[in-house]
């Protein structure tokens, strides 16, 4: 009797990493998904913190798909890891901070050291040659394959046809007549296998599964990176990017200013950590101050925080400003007009 | 007989933080114990049982108290 072969699905929860997994299933391989959490993942987080969006049904896709696909699902958290593929990625951004091609090596390149401590044979992607034009060029999955040090136990089965043949298929663990030629940016063949397979319902997240490929996420961490002098960040620090609003009044702080009660109360739990603000005669947001603001420098944030509250055609409006160690002191200023917030503080 | 029961505070955490830590505690469990995970994250009452259910563990309730939940968890104790 042969050997049961085992194989790792890369599972973003998306439909092509689905069938890429599922493909393989057809074949007999024993498959396990497995997940990386870089803390910038889209999944769920918003969600999870704006109240308005939770009467929205909340689901992670990558569990779903694993539980569609009846496998197990393992995720890993390489937040600390990940950091030098954002930080300094040896090929560089694509369109905004996002390290696409790096990206796709070190997570292939940990799967590598999951299957050598499991005892498993080969990694599976949903990567489809020309549909990424960054991380899914011939050139650059051939990058991957090599940077990785996954060499020929990576196969990719929605294009396998289209590249040279790896372990798997020398070996006939699994036949690549099965396998699948894809290749463009076109999702109709995609689509199609879906329906073959009976999957009706699947995410298609647009702009992808993780906010740095988004301008404004971007663009407020290069802030964030720049008013520092470094680009080291804490998982807090890109958590707080995707809450609020953030202006940068002053070259060494900025406000983060939560747009309703959901974010006002996910604000709440970094008072330990910041200098925070909330209106007190009127009813308004919870704003943190973010850098080396001075005492000087309160009036301006508590009259920037009181224009985003329902104070702010008022004359004056009563803030609580709250020290990380526990002081407080009220302030009464007067909100800033419309035209006082000046849109190039706005990140 | 009564089952040995573990506590998980995953309080504050997002979405699959919770799902993380409880997939590492119950890594170290064994098979018939029970992890009682708080949470304040509302995906976790979602998260948390579908990491269960294609695992092999199994919830015993779900319980919510001003804003935060509690879930009890019997390891290997789901159909798989």
């Amino acid at each position: 009797m042969s050997e049961q072969r085992k194989a790792l699905a890369l599972i973003s929860g998306g439909l092509d990493s689905m069938l890429a997994a599922r493909v393989v299933m057809e074949q007999g391989i024993h498959v396990e998904g497995v997940n990386f959490y870089t803390g910038f993942c889209v999944e769920g987080h918003t969600h999870a913190i704006r109240k308005r969006d939770r009467a929205r049904p909340k689901r992670n896709n990558a569990l779903w798909v694993a539980e569609q696909l009846g496998i197990r699902l393992h995720i890993v958290d390489v937040t600390e890891q990940y950091k030098g593929v954002v930080i300094n990625p040896r090929y560089g951004y694509g369109a905004n901070l996002n390290p696409c091609l790096d990206c796709k090596c070190f997570m292939v390149g940990k799967a590598v050291e999951w299957i050598e401590a499991h005892g498993f044979d080969f990694i599976i992607t949903g990567e489809v040659v020309g549909q990424r034009p960054m991380s899914q060029r011939r050139d650059t999955m051939r990058t991957v394959v090599r940077e990785s040090g996954a060499g020929d136990r990576l196969l990719r089965p929605l294009c396998a046809k289209n590249l040279p043949p790896t372990l798997p298929e020398r070996e006939g663990w699994v036949d690549r007549d099965q396998l699948y030629g894809f290749s463009g940016r076109s999702r109709k063949p995609q689509m199609a296998l879906a329906e073959r397979f009976g999957l009706s319902d699947y995410a298609q997240p647009a702009g992808g599964c993780c906010f740095l490929t988004d301008e404004a996420y971007s663009r407020k961490l290069a802030d964030l990176w720049q008013a520092r002098g470094s680009r080291e960040y804490e998982l807090d620090d890109i958590m707080l990017l995707k809450v609020g609003r953030h202006l940068r009044p002053r070259p060494h702080f900025k406000l983060i200013i939560g747009r309703e009660e959901g974010e006002n109360n996910f604000l709440q739990g970094f008072r330990h950590r910041f200098i925070q603000l909330r209106t007190v005669s009127h009813p308004g947001p919870l704003a943190l101050i973010d850098g080396e603001a001075g005492e000087e420098d309160w009036e301006l944030a508590a009259r920037i925080t009181a224009r985003f509250s329902s104070g702010r055609n008022a004359e004056q409006v009563e803030l609580r400003v709250e020290e990380p160690q526990g002081a407080q002191r009220l302030l009464r200023v007067a909100p800033m007009s419309a035209e006082e917030v000046l849109p190039e503080w706005y990140l | 007989m009564v089952s040995v029961r573990q506590q998980l505070d995953a309080r504050h955490l997002l979405c699959p933080l919770p799902v993380i830590r409880v997939q590492d505690r119950i890594g170290r469990m064994a098979r018939g114990e029970q992890l009682e995970v708080f949470c304040t994250d509302p995906g976790a009452a979602s998260d948390v049982p579908a990491w269960c259910r294609i695992n092999g563990h199994r919830v015993i309730w779900i319980r919510e108290r001003e804003g935060e939940l509690a879930i009890l968890i019997e390891v290997g104790g789901g159909e798989r």
